[in-house]
């Protein structure tokens, strides 16, 4: 008997692990930053680029860096999610027009609706760069001492909002 | 009106797009280390590209940074460790050992053992399981005779 339960045994649990692995999506790339600073940056606003605006500002609160750009699909689908959230004025949220042209990305805001306290363009992508972004849209939570708390890979919907960011701000901004 | 299309037809070949030229350093001994150092390393978007290979934004992107840090004169080392702290392990082919690597790098090995201790282990109880057979002094010489076979035997 032994002789035909072992190799089942051995099967099922190998396929258990596939089975799993099946569903893991590959491009999730889970961050290094999460409990890192957040780095700093210094960029042109994106409906006044003669005024800069510097991450440094935000000491002391609990805020949202969206990465968006007017040519991303997935941000189209993120927006009204966003326009939601600023009606409630819960966490202050801004934008980094992501390798965009800035009128591009000016119209997209004009048409669309505008949930950011403020946009900045990242036009080349460094700071993109350096914030580990590899597709748009990707969101940071960063805490009051200007720690990264949580990052959203792709659109935050309405339900990752709800389960996931919401709680975690009411426990930043509560400390 | 025919005429009229066909020569619409001939401008088609205008429209067709072969994309912006990849941008080189001056300095083709840099161009050649950013290349050696970028094909150990991921492209995030198309995960499978070495980011030396890669013609995605991003990918260039990474390059012009590489090759920024290595005209600061940061040495390789310095440069992958930059590019893992933004984006994790997973941007080097060559996975480093840690403990939650550990399965990864020495799992074939511990299988390799399990296998050989199975294969040792089974065979010793087979081992055992064998007894030598004794034969009967009638049999013996019957085998003899089976053996060998007298000279004068026919043969076919």
């Amino acid at each position: 008997m032994m002789r035909y339960i072992l190799p089942f045994v051995v099967f099922m649990v190998l396929a258990v692990f596939l089975f799993i692995g099946l569903g893991l999506n590959p491009h999730e790339v889970p961050s290094p930053l999460i409990n890192k600073p957040a780095p700093a940056f210094t960029l042109p606003q994106l409906h006044d680029p003669s005024r800069q605006f510097s991450s440094q500002n935000m000491k002391g609160q609990v805020w949202l860096l969206n990465y968006w750009a007017s040519w991303c699909a997935a941000c189209k689908t993120e927006h009204p999610v966003f326009m939601a959230l600023a009606r409630q004025n819960i966490v202050p949220i801004y934008g980094v027009d992501y390798k965009d042209k800035r009128e591009n990305g000016q119209a997209w805001l004009r048409d669309g609706g505008d949930p950011y306290v403020l946009s900045v363009s990242d036009m080349d992508g460094r700071t993109g760069i350096d914030y580990g972004v590899y597709g748009v849209p990707e969101t940071y939570l960063i805490d009051k001492e200007g720690v990264i708390r949580y990052k959203q890979i792709g659109a935050v919907t309405q339900q990752i909002l709800q389960e996931k960011i919401l709680p975690l701000v009411a426990e930043l901004q509560a400390k | 009106m025919k005429n009229l299309l066909i020569l619409l037809f001939c401008l088609l070949p205008g429209f067709s797009y072969a994309g912006e030229a990849i941008d080189m350093a001056d300095d083709p001994v840099l161009e050649k280390r950013m290349i050696g150092l970028a094909e150990n390393l991921r492209c995030l978007v198309c995960q499978n590209e070495s980011l030396a290979s890669s013609r995605s934004e991003l990918a260039e992107d990474l390059r012009r940074e590489v090759r920024e840090q290595m005209q600061k004169g940061l040495t390789d080392q310095e440069i992958i460790d930059y590019l893992v702290s933004r984006y994790g392990d997973f941007v080097l082919f060559d996975p480093p050992v840690k403990s939650y690597t550990l399965l990864l790098w020495y799992g074939p090995f511990a299988l390799l053992l399990a296998g050989l201790a199975g294969l040792v282990f089974q065979l010793s109880k087979r081992n055992n399981k064998v007894s030598e057979a004794r034969l009967s002094a009638e049999d013996e010489q019957r085998a003899a005779a089976m053996l060998n076979p007298p000279e004068d035997s026919p043969k076919d």
